[in-house]
């Protein structure tokens, strides 16, 4: 029971497991040492999509300063990226003197093509978005607290509330998929796949008005349709996880 | 500017060209000019059961490619003036279709039409997503199983989200359901699905319900869509979900199981 769908992660052996991942993260390019200019640009750029830089580990690359051009001052530039929210994870680039400066300030020092020393703490990065049946662009993943859904779910259509609640309020079809970090709510018949506490989040809950699910979890703790009793088909139920346990409960 | 109508479904053999060759005709009856497209390149099937296949010169890729004018690929209906086919090609494959081609085919149509039927392969590829790319519309042709609801499932989940008008912004596609090859009996007996549950699993505005019909195989084998055949219960479902998709109200027929009288038993009527 205590497996993730997706990973397959029973039979755990030790405290840990040693893996290597590739995530895309943005890049912000130094072109001066102004941080003014950089705070000025990075303001109004902020402003546009605010929530897509909200706890995004970013990376800084200096191949763009030309050389002897100064110092980079590290600690206002990490305090700038953090005040808008960002996680400055590494550099990229830059001279010897500039990758010294900003390994004082912890940044990992990243390869040119690929992640050489990840820090174990960079929080992952959401998938892409997955194809979404509301083609708004309130409904992207990059609000990320929160998604409605007012269209029905069809089969083959995955949802992804990235870092927050997702609620659906139209049917969700056998052979869809919702998933969220947080917790999903269907107000309609949830006929395919409900996958809450997607990164892990055990408190994660599924409410649902009518449960004909073919498969739900709570972070990595799934049942499949067979799994689940009749009496409790086609009720309005709340799953959760209650010490490792997967509970159904009807309200 | 024309309205343009996919007939689709995802899973094949449902009836969509029946129901393209049903509401074109049906649309042109009633005095709206209307072309109907065969997608389905290399399976062409439209101009067969439309009664054309003996006038196919150009196709519908040759317009595409620039090989031929729309005026010299469309076929006029013998037996109604509003009503044209642009056949598809039997030699080529979908991957003819190309997004830009398409696109300038059904603008120089809209010019001239008030309504454009796009008869969709089956499946969700590329043949299918060219068909309905451009549609105002959308026609879910569904039968009465499992398989084939799932299926139209799937194809609504792509309309709204690969269309033109997904893609814009624009005002979503409309879409309707049309429940074909409906069996009353074996509802009742508990062997098809019903109106009602194929419903509550779409959620859609049900268009007509085609019932079971042998006048539909007649029909196509004869060339004439079945909706001039006014005397069968197909033809006369189809004049129905015409009205409906016009904006009128009818209510919807054949949908119990009919009880025979002594003298139709008697006569097999």
């Amino acid at each position: 029971m205590a497996a993730n769908p997706s990973t397959t992660a029973d039979a755990p052996t030790g405290a840990f497991e040693l893996k290597a991942a590739a995530f895309t993260l943005p890049v912000i390019r130094l072109l001066g040492v102004d941080m003014d200019a950089v705070a000025e640009q990075l303001g109004a750029k902020v402003e546009q999509a605010p929530d897509f830089f909200h706890n995004t580990p970013v990376v800084i690359d200096l191949s763009g300063l030309a050389a002897g051009t100064g110092d980079v001052e590290f600690p206002l530039l990490v305090g700038l990226l953090r005040g808008y929210g960002m996680i400055p994870v590494g550099v990229r680039g830059g001279t010897p003197a500039q990758q010294a400066a900003a390994e004082a300030m912890e940044l990992a020092i990243l390869g040119d093509a690929f992640v050489r020393r990840p820090r174990p703490g960079a929080p992952e990065r959401a998938a892409p978005a997955p194809a979404q049946p509301a083609p708004k662009p309130e409904a992207r993943p990059a609000a990320p607290t929160f998604t409605l859904v007012t269209k029905p779910v069809r089969s083959g259509q995955r949802v992804y509330a990235a870092g927050g609640d997702l609620s659906v309020v139209a049917p969700v079809s056998s052979g869809a998929e919702l998933m969220a970090d947080g917790n999903i709510h269907v107000y309609g018949p949830l006929r395919g796949r409900a996958i809450a506490g997607l990164k892990g989040n055990t408190e994660a809950r599924i409410f649902c008005q009518d449960l004909q699910a073919e498969l739900v979890s709570v972070a990595g703790h799934y049942r499949v349709s067979e799994n689940i009793p009749e009496a409790l088909k086609g009720a309005p139920v709340q799953i959760y996880l209650d010490h490792e346990v997967l509970r159904i409960e009807k309200f | 500017m024309a309205r343009i109508i996919v007939i689709t479904s995802g899973k094949g053999g449902v009836g969509k060209t029946t129901t393209s060759a049903a509401l074109a005709m049906g649309l042109a009856q009633r005095g709206h000019r209307t072309a109907v497209i065969d997608f389905d390149v290399g399976l062409r099937n439209l101009d067969l059961i439309m009664g054309c296949e003996r006038r196919v010169v150009y196709d519908f890729v040759n317009v595409i490619n620039g090989e031929a004018s729309l005026n010299q690929a469309l076929i006029r209906d013998k037996r109604c003036d509003s009503l044209y086919i642009l056949p598809a090609s039997q030699t080529r494959d979908k991957e003819a279709l190309t997004k830009e081609g398409v696109g300038k085919v059904l603008e120089e149509l809209s010019q001239g039409f008030d309504f454009i039927v796009c008869d969709s392969p089956a499946g969700i590829e590329h043949g299918a997503t060219m068909a309905m790319y451009y549609a105002d519309d959308a026609v879910v042709v569904t039968n009465p199983e499992v398989s084939s609801v799932r299926d139209s499932d799937r194809m609504l989940g792509i309309l709204s989200s690969k269309s033109r008008r997904a893609e814009t912004n624009a005002e979503p596609i409309r879409e309707f359901l049309l429940l074909s090859r409906y069996d009353p009996a074996r509802v009742a007996n508990g062997e098809m699905l019903s109106v009602e549950d194929v419903q509550e699993i779409l959620s859609l505005d049900l268009l007509g319900v085609i019932p079971e019909s042998r006048a539909v195989l007649n029909a196509s084998n004869a060339g004439v869509p079945v909706i001039l055949d006014g005397e069968s219960d197909a033809g006369k479902a189809y004049g129905d979900a015409v009205a409906r998709y016009l904006g009128e109200q009818v209510p919807h027929r054949f949908l119990t199981v009919q009880k025979k009288g002594f003298f139709s038993r008697l006569f097999g009527g």
